[in-house]
């Protein structure tokens, strides 16, 4: 609305007649050529097109090439003899590693998934636009930023020097430092699509805040939270900068939790390290155990990811 | 007393095929004849501000809710209706940067005053959103819901209570066999009752509502409407609202808001009968707003 319009109404408001903008005379505009808007949408959507197809053609190379590759290591052996102990042994397989790197994950995320929970429940319900939020909400962007392999010197820093040995738990610390900030700012992205009506109705029954944020606010906003932790959790399971400076990798099964050969206590085969270790290496038997590795990794993200959107696509509206 | 053209609107009976047949209301009871002074007043409005941040949204509002009546808030948009009735329950807290000065008392005590109980104060003044807002849980739990948080009851007892308040809502007939659905799979009129269920389950003395029915349709505003009549024997009712019509229909007395200003409060006839003011007479005749 243009202001002579605005202002003829407000004084049409005031009680001044309204019937000024009648007066007002238009030459009848040019017409926009459809043929030019329909090439425009041609160009674009061709662009478009081709940006997605090269990224969906990449991923299609990567895992068509692992597959390849890495489907023949999958046998039973795979999933249940731990590494080969040395290049004579003809036996062999990545079980050891894929326990390692599900418990090293799943510790990560039982350290970083409730913190990051209530971390975004903070940043969305109390903190808000407030100073510290504001910083926290900083702090964590630049942190999702740091290459991964930094987090592992971190963790190398405060866990492994002062220890003075590997372990699987420090690998953990490492991913959950990972995890921390992207589950604290996607549980902030979900829980600020509630609507405040919600947040007021709950308010307005005489709940106090924590009650209302926990049951009312959190419960709408379930499935979108369990996506969230659920893709964190995905987000860092392939990483493997971070294990290089925490874990290692060890071609044992894990002993437990403390001792050289437990979980606190010393190198713990994991996944990423390993297939690493096994691709770089001369002997064909264990560079197509890496494939297989590598499959299994990619099958796994993949099939989470797929998983939890399917599962939970009701809780991208809120 | 006054003209009937007031308490039934022409264009509701041209519709009375689709609308059920609305309550009788006595004329005397609609704020003409009765003695305003003499009636006892629940909530007592005095010199209330309101800022949103440096803005000044209310400016010296005075008004007098009277016990066991509907008191209407009228006046074109953005003119503070809502932001009035916000205050009296402090639901605004949730924002730090707005703002109420003044007094509003209720039961003696300064709404405003930092040592009010908010979580009792919100129990004894309840209210009703534009946009209906279930809970993320069932019809039962979603009226279980203030009733869990301010009385310990027995699980008998919760049931009948939830049964009551969803009877006096004028919706149990509606959900009984959904107790145990989720309450946003209700219709939005009867997600609208639901509120309203959940609201007066929990025993307050006042209902606030903040224009109900703007976001459903006519048959489920005739039912809420119906609703708020019956409600009136049992609580005290300000009704925000942006339909006149409705504001006719059910209120005794109203207020009419211009610029964060109270311009007219008396009974609901003379308002839309006899104006004292301009600005009044103005709107709703529709010259603006």
């Amino acid at each position: 609305m243009n202001s002579h319009r605005r202002q003829a109404i407000e004084r049409g408001a005031a009680g001044a007649p309204l019937c000024a903008v009648a007066d007002v005379r238009y030459a009848p505009p040019r017409r926009r050529s459809v043929a030019r808007r329909k090439a425009t949408d041609l160009v674009i959507k061709g662009f478009s097109w081709i940006g997605a197809s090269f990224g969906i053609a990449v991923m299609g190379f990567i895992v068509w090439e692992v597959v390849v590759r890495g489907a023949g290591a999958l046998d039973w052996a795979f999933f249940t003899q731990p590494t080969p102990q040395d290049v004579t042994s003809s036996a062999g397989g990545f079980a050891n590693a894929i326990v390692g790197t599900i418990v090293i994950t799943g510790v990560a995320a039982l350290i970083a998934i409730p913190m990051g929970f209530l971390g975004g429940v903070y940043l969305a319900e109390f903190g808000r636009n407030g100073r510290i939020a504001t910083g926290v909400r900083m702090i964590a962007n630049v942190v999702m930023g740091v290459p991964s392999i930094i987090v592992g010197v971190f963790a190398f820093a405060i866990i492994v020097k002062p220890l003075q040995h590997y372990s699987g738990f420090a690998g953990s610390v490492a991913l959950a430092f990972i995890m921390l900030p992207v589950m604290a700012r996607t549980t902030e992205d979900i829980l600020n699509l509630v609507p405040n009506e919600l947040r007021e109705s709950g308010l307005a029954m005489g709940a106090p805040r924590w009650k209302v944020t926990l049951g009312v606010i959190c419960k709408a906003a379930r499935g979108g939270l369990i996506t969230g932790a659920s893709l964190a959790i995905v987000r860092v399971a392939g990483e493997t900068a971070p294990l290089l400076f925490t874990v290692l990798s060890s071609p044992y099964w894990m002993t437990g939790l403390f001792g050289p050969g437990g979980f606190f206590g010393g190198p713990v085969a994991n996944l990423t390290k390993t297939i690493y270790d096994f691709s770089g290496s001369p002997y064909p038997q264990w560079q197509e155990l890496a494939w297989g590795g590598a499959l299994v990794i990619i099958i796994a993200v993949l099939g989470m990811n797929i998983l939890v959107r399917l599962l939970f696509q009701r809780g991208k509206q809120w | 007393m006054v003209g009937t053209a007031v308490d039934e609107p022409t264009q509701m009976q041209s519709s009375a095929t689709v609308i059920p047949p609305r309550l009788e209301v006595a004329e005397d009871r609609r704020g003409a004849g009765e003695d305003f002074a003499a009636l006892p007043t629940e909530i007592s409005v005095r010199k209330l501000d309101f800022f949103y941040g440096k803005e000044q949204a209310l400016f010296g509002n005075h008004i007098e809710i009277k016990k066991n009546r509907v008191t209407a808030v009228i006046g074109p948009s953005g003119c503070g209706k809502s932001t009035h009735i916000r205050a009296y329950n402090r639901i605004f807290n949730l924002y730090r940067d707005q703002k109420a000065k003044g007094e509003i008392l209720f039961d003696g005590a300064n709404v405003l005053s930092s040592q009010i109980d908010l979580l009792d104060l919100r129990r004894r003044i309840g209210m009703i959103f534009q946009k209906p807002s279930p809970f993320p849980m069932t019809v039962f739990d979603n009226v279980a819901y203030g009733l869990r948080q301010h009385y310990r009851l027995s699980r008998s007892d919760l049931s009948n209570r939830i049964e009551d308040a969803l009877k006096r809502s004028a919706i149990w007939d509606e959900v009984k066999d959904k107790l145990h659905q989720p309450g946003n799979a209700l219709s939005g009129g009867q997600q609208q009752r639901l509120c309203i269920a959940r609201a007066i389950a929990a025993e307050p003395d006042v209902l606030l509502m903040d224009e109900p029915c703007s976001a459903i349709d006519p048959v489920a505003t005739a039912k809420i409407e119906e609703l708020i009549l019956t409600l009136k024997s049992k609580y005290t009712i300000v009704l925000v609202t942006h339909n006149m019509q409705q504001a006719a229909r059910v209120s005794d007395y109203t207020a009419f808001f211009f610029q964060g200003r109270i311009v007219e409060f008396g009974p609901t006839t003379k308002i839309f009968s006899n104006p004292a003011e301009k600005q009044t007479e103005e709107y709703i005749t529709g010259r603006f707003g």
